[in-house]
């Protein structure tokens, strides 16, 4: 690699702080569906299903987030964004 | 009572067993009474390492259904009178490794160990799931590098919920983070996340980084753990790991670049010689 190289791949290619920006966005996911029971992939899934049998909405419109509040309470958050109705 | 440790990653080729070997053989030589036992049942390679695979008779699963007894199970260290290893079968039976069955050989070595650390199988089946099981120290093993971060942030939630510690709603495993294969010349011009990077997105305590080093490969051809070699940078760094488990205070070393690696450094080495 000649001295060049070295000064243009300094300039051009920070491709670390690339994977560490993919990386909080994939993490923050992961952890918002870690501890949630084995079922709630498919439940998510056929909520989803449902609305789609009256709204064209695609699965990033919706979102459903499971908090546990204490021992006895866990709450179940539904958000779908309905498209414009023209 | 003795402590339970897990070397575990999620992902392969990471460094779990180099760091296994590595811990374990620093555990005794300071003096503290140590097991290590192969969790990767099928795929041993533990014994390779620790340069004991001709001294193997009996297994982790011969103990587990009363084959064996641990006494005839457990090879002692030839370098180390403090270090035992219990190494894995090659079996192709997947489901080996019972939770009641690991539970018993655990308790009785407990009984007589200061340290068990178990080095956990890459991925997310039974092997790596017991080998975790069990903890009370977690060793999160990981590269700078998207997928094995990403890996260990998925077994970051296992321990938290697949655990006894977790099941049982007991104090949650101390979970550390090993950074391994660790290059500082390719943090600094951009091509590899940093330490600082790591850190912030698995939000876990540093328990060490290991840089990149050819004495890895080395230890590894000859069955020596690389801690013995005190003369190599991962050495050094797996002995700082080690003392910084024990609750010493150690600064961390070879996170920057040594100077002969920078542009002047680089003339200098290259221009003084000629």
């Amino acid at each position: 690699m000649s001295i060049l190289d070295y000064f243009r791949s300094n300039k051009k290619t920070n491709t670390a702080s690339l994977a560490k920006e993919r990386l909080q966005i994939i993490v923050a996911h992961q952890r918002g569906e870690r501890g949630a029971p084995d079922y709630f992939p498919k439940m998510k899934q056929e909520i989803i299903e449902v609305i789609r049998k009256y709204v064209q909405i695609s699965d990033d419109q919706v979102s459903v987030q499971l908090d546990q509040n204490d021992d006895n309470l866990s709450v179940l958050e539904l958000n779908v964004t309905l498209p414009e109705s023209k | 009572m003795a402590q339970i440790i897990v070397v575990t990653s999620g992902k392969g080729g990471v460094g779990k067993t180099t760091s296994s070997a590595a811990i374990a053989t620093g555990l005794a030589l300071k003096g503290k009474k140590t097991v290590v036992i192969d969790f990767d049942i099928g795929l041993r390679n533990l014994d390779l390492i620790m340069g004991c695979e001709r001294r193997v008779v009996y297994d982790f699963v011969n103990v587990i259904n009363g084959e064996a007894n641990l006494n005839q199970a457990l090879i002692k260290d030839k370098r180390c009178d403090k270090l035992f290893i219990l190494p894995a079968s090659q079996t192709r039976d997947k489901d080996a490794l019972t939770k009641e069955g690991v539970g018993r050989v655990l308790d009785d070595l407990a009984k007589d160990f200061d340290y068990i650390v178990c080095d956990s199988p890459a991925g997310i089946e039974q092997g790596a799931m017991m080998a975790l099981y069990f903890a009370d120290i977690a060793i999160v093993t990981t590269n700078p590098e998207v997928s094995s971060v990403r890996d260990s942030d998925r077994i970051l939630g296992m321990l938290q919920s697949r655990s006894r510690r977790a099941e049982q709603s007991l104090e949650p495993i101390k979970e550390y983070l090993l950074l391994t294969r660790y290059s500082p010349a390719r943090v600094k011009t951009g091509e590899m996340l940093g330490v600082e990077d790591v850190k912030e997105i698995l939000a876990i305590e540093l328990l060490g980084v290991i840089p990149e080093s050819q004495s890895v490969l080395k230890a590894s051809n000859s069955g020596v753990p690389v801690i013995i070699d005190q003369e190599s940078d991962a050495g050094l760094a797996y002995s700082d790991t080690v003392a910084r488990l024990l609750g010493e205070d150690v600064p961390v070393r070879f996170i920057t670049e040594e100077k002969r690696d920078s542009l002047k450094g680089y003339l200098v080495a290259n221009y003084v010689d000629t």
